[in-house]
């Protein structure tokens, strides 16, 4: 892991500490970037493989591998720790190599939070996964930790709330400092209106962040106190109401799932030009797109509560609301799209992946579209079609694009080019996997199967078989991933320093890899 | 093989699953709609699928199109054209108006929807951690529904039923044409009330009582399960509903009064102990085993063992307590609106004896009955 970045370290200026200590109290940018990457992909993993746990147990029905309890266990940390530790840390580990890079920046604005809010992070990571091995085992109650039910657990409820706590002052210290990157350290000329897509998406992000990580702060914080100190938020013995928890998680949650996907639509937006060899068709109508996604992320929460029995008027808003958020999100694809027509298009894996990220993104923007009619969601509320959405959304959408974003910059990060031929192998045999996993459950949700059961009636059996072998498939590939990954940091072809023939923009005017301290002295840009 | 023809179906069978109701049956959309409601959500969904299928077909045939003829390696050079505020304005306005067009229909079938006024028959519902309770409100008709399938088909020891995990030991039965309303609360977390025929999906939320309708419009039997996670057997909790006709709804009514008066007549008398430990066995299967195991070990960490427990083996009216009352911010629910005084004084002799629990002692209905007194005030449920 540390092989190549001692090598940057001959361009430093200054003496370093060594080995484990050079991470522990590193203030680079480079360097904590690196580390969210290491800590997301290694991640990716730990839920990933709970993820196979789940598809095996789900195989056939009948209970063959896990105890029920264990296996709720299983559904709400995988969904916790994709969620806060892989595609967010994964987001946060581009904004620190690039933004700073694509801004022409030294570094960012306050390095010494970045250290502390990359290390808060492993602290939250290890209290969600201890919690396996404390009685009664991890929380079960859903990543959405909807009380009572999460007010009936153990010790280990209690340590995931701290967890949530951590992981949030971790976000919202990273926003913090990419907010202030943004507005104060751009290159001289660089107006907001020339930045990279990439930086305005996450820019907008690290806002939404910063206005809903401490709703979820307060949510859980609530759920602390009803759990030990005898309040009644959420109990109607007490006067309280359950249903207050969700609009309150909702209102957090909503927003969450644009902080996923925003820095995704940024990644995709670098990567498509500089492939298609053509400038982003619509770049204004692009940045104002993502502005109104997030304002109208507000306004739309309740439709994932959409059978809790809401008024008339109120069911109507929300899904008024919720449909609303189409247009921008067309014309983001339309973009992308015009972008790629009449270019002079070649396919490495970075395109691939972007490509298949609109084509997959837009499936899951469907099927978002179908659950925002609420008549429909009344049926399909709570079953497979909605773990089949978000996951088209997540793992096609984000997580695709974090691929993309990842065989795009490695070379730059590197120096060294990565192996292609392995990289088109990830990218068929990811992308054939997670159609073959996620497409049945769209059928399995219409036929009436609810998600997170542990064990199905009969007619079920083929999809499901169907989806596990593609969960393996998928699953199996990201070892290819971290073959890539791992060989570029070794060697490989040297990157030049523009990499990519149509890649544009001020990271591409550094040589590879990157040295250690970049744009001391500020570029101008005209 | 079969399956392997299913397998290979399936991607085509994807393409068409939007506009082919017929495909119904085969398990590729929503199931055949049993009530007026379920039509109206089937038809608007297969709509919003035609209409989402359209624009995926001319979307990504330009991008395909465009994939195939404008790339490097076919000689294509790229053309350097970007900002066109006309273009921008259509993609923008288009979009706006076929959701429109989405809208209208999909609020007149929420607005149906949510018209629970003037209903035939009202049912209560209640969901327990895990199993359904009914309450008829007009005809005086109350009862539990649980799991039927057997404990060995789920862990693999026997073969499996048609019916696996969708089958109950008392099915809720409505009469055909009536416009049913449903009163749904839960008792202890959140649970929801699907029975995807019907087209009637409602969370259940203790403490609230939310309202549903539907109308069957054909005879027969649906089925549903509980979709909102509730705990550890969540999966394991189904609904059954029976619509039949208005004569045999008569009949099935005039059954279930007999049946309560049987009943009633058990909390009156007084049982020889092993009478007791045999039905407390069955009661205990239907409401314990699912938590403290069917060996009364319980899960370490999760839910308590019976057997050897301080309750099971100290005083016996601690023990009667705990059954009545539960033990609140734990999943221990209280059982004294949901087993008669027959049942808990069965249960507590069988646990009291069962196992490693030698007591040798026994709780008659007589005594549950003076140990509600008090505590049956202070175990009602707030909303109610």
């Amino acid at each position: 892991m540390s092989d190549a970045a001692h090598a940057h370290d001959d361009h430093g200026h200054h003496a370093h500490p060594t080995g484990i200590m050079r991470w522990l109290t590193t203030t680079n940018h480079k360097d904590i970037g690196s580390l969210y990457l290491f800590f997301a992909l290694f991640m990716l993993f730990v839920a990933g493989s709970m993820a196979l746990l789940i598809r095996a147990e789900l195989f056939q029905p009948g209970l063959q591998l896990v105890h029920p309890d264990f296996f709720n266990q299983l559904t709400t940390m995988h969904g916790l720790i994709m969620i806060f530790g892989v595609i967010m840390p994964a987001f946060s580990g581009f904004a620190n190599w690039q933004v700073p890079l694509m801004l022409g920046a030294p570094d960012m604005a306050f390095p010494r939070m970045n250290n502390w809010a990359f290390w808060l992070l492993p602290v939250a990571g290890f209290f969600l996964l201890v919690s396996f091995w404390l009685p009664g085992g991890a929380v079960a109650g859903g990543w959405t930790m909807y009380p009572p039910l999460f007010i009936q657990g153990g010790i280990s409820y209690d340590l995931t709330i701290l967890a949530v706590h951590i992981m949030g002052l971790s976000s919202i210290m990273g926003s913090i400092n990419i907010i202030t990157t943004i507005l104060n350290m751009r290159a001289p000329g660089l107006t907001l209106m020339k930045m990279p897509l990439f930086v305005w998406t996450w820019l907008i992000t690290a806002y939404l962040l910063i206005a809903t990580m401490p709703v979820l702060a307060g949510a859980v914080t609530m759920l602390l106190t009803d759990r030990n100190f005898g309040t009644h938020f959420f109990n109607a013995a007490g006067g309280g109401d359950p249903v207050m928890f969700q609009h309150i998680f909702w209102f957090f949650a909503h927003p969450e799932v644009y902080i996923l996907i925003l820095p995704a639509f940024g990644i995709v937006s670098q990567v498509i030009p500089t492939f298609a060899r053509k400038p982003l068709f619509g770049y204004a109508s692009m940045v104002y797109a993502t502005a109104s996604i997030a304002v109208l992320s507000f306004i739309v929460w309740a439709h994932h509560m959409f059978t809790v029995g809401m008024p008339v008027t109120a069911q109507l808003f929300f899904m008024f609301s919720t449909m609303l958020i189409a247009v921008p999100t067309g014309v983001k694809v339309f973009n992308w799209v015009a972008t790629m027509w009449k270019g002079s298009m070649t396919f490495e894996t970075p395109m691939l992946f972007a490509i298949a990220f609109v084509c997959l993104f837009t499936i899951g923007g469907f099927s978002g579209l179908v659950l925002a009619i609420a008549p429909v969601d009344i049926q399909l509320h709570d079953t497979y079609y909605v773990v089949a959405h978000f996951h088209y959304v997540l793992v096609s959408g984000a997580l695709f694009a974090i691929f993309a974003g990842l065989y795009y910059w490695l070379p730059k990060w590197t120096g060294h080019m990565y192996n292609e031929t392995l990289g088109k192998w990830h990218f068929w045999l990811s992308v054939i996997g997670m159609n073959i996993v996620f497409f049945p459950m769209h059928f399995l949700g219409l036929a009436g199967m609810p998600r997170r059961i542990p064990d199905y009636a009969l007619q079920f059996t083929e999809f499901n078989q169907i989806a596990t072998v593609g969960a393996f498939i998928f699953g199996f590939s990201q070892l290819i991933l971290l073959t890539v990954v791992l060989k570029a940091i070794k060697g490989g072809e040297k990157a030049t320093t523009q990499v990519w023939e149509g890649a544009e923009g001020l990271e591409w005017t550094v040589p590879s890899p990157a040295p250690y301290h970049t744009f001391e002295t500020a570029p101008v840009v005209k | 093989m079969k399956s392997m023809w299913k397998q290979a179906g399936v991607v085509g069978a994807a393409i068409l699953a939007a506009s082919q109701s017929a495909l119904a049956e085969y398990g590729y959309n929503l199931q055949v709609p049993a009530s007026k409601v379920a039509q109206d959500v089937f038809q608007l969904h297969n709509f919003i699928m035609l209409v989402c299928l359209g624009i995926f077909v001319v979307v990504f045939g330009a991008m395909f199109y465009s994939l195939l003829k404008h790339r490097k390696s076919v000689g294509h050079k790229a053309a350097n054209f970007h900002e066109n505020t006309t273009v921008e304005l259509v993609w923008t306005v288009i979009p706006f108006i076929v959701l429109m067009g989405m809208a209208y229909p999909a609020a007149k079938v929420v607005i149906d929807m949510k018209d629970t006024s003037n209903p035939d028959m009202t049912i209560k519902i209640t969901g327990y951690q895990w199993k359904w309770g009914y309450d008829y409100l007009n005809d005086d008709v109350s009862f539990y529904s649980t799991l039927s399938t057997p404990r060995e088909q789920i862990t693999g020891a026997a073969a499996k039923g048609e019916h696996y995990l969708l089958e109950v030991d008392e099915p809720m039965v409505v009469p055909i044409g009536k416009r049913v309303r449903l009163l749904i609360t839960a008792n202890d977390v959140l649970h929801a009330w699907w029975v995807p025929a019907l087209g009637a999906k409602q969370d259940a939320i203790p403490g609230f009582i939310r309202d549903i309708w539907f109308k069957a419009d054909k005879i027969g039997t649906f089925r549903g399960q509980c979709v909102e996670l509730c705990g550890k057997d969540h999966g394991f909790m189904p609904i059954v509903v029976e619509v039949v006709s208005e004569e045999d709804y008569k009949a099935w009514v005039a059954k279930k009064k007999g049946g309560a008066q049987v009943a009633a007549a058990d909390n009156t008398k007084t049982f020889d102990t092993a009478e007791l430990i045999s039905r407390g066995e069955k009661v205990y299967q239907a409401n314990c085993a699912a938590c403290h195991q069917a060996n009364g070990m319980g899960l370490p960490g999760a839910f308590p063992a019976i057997s050897g427990s301080a309750i099971a083996t100290g005083p016996i009216d601690a023990h009667i307590n705990i059954i009545l009352n539960g033990k609140p911010g734990t999943a221990m629910a209280a059982f004294a609106s949901q087993l008669s005084d027959a049942d808990i004084a069965a249960v507590v002799t069988y646990q009291r004896n069962a196992w490693d629990n030698k007591m040798g002692d026994a709780a008659q209905p007589a005594a549950i009955a003076s140990a509600r007194g008090g505590a049956a005030e202070a175990a009602a449920p707030a909303a109610q």
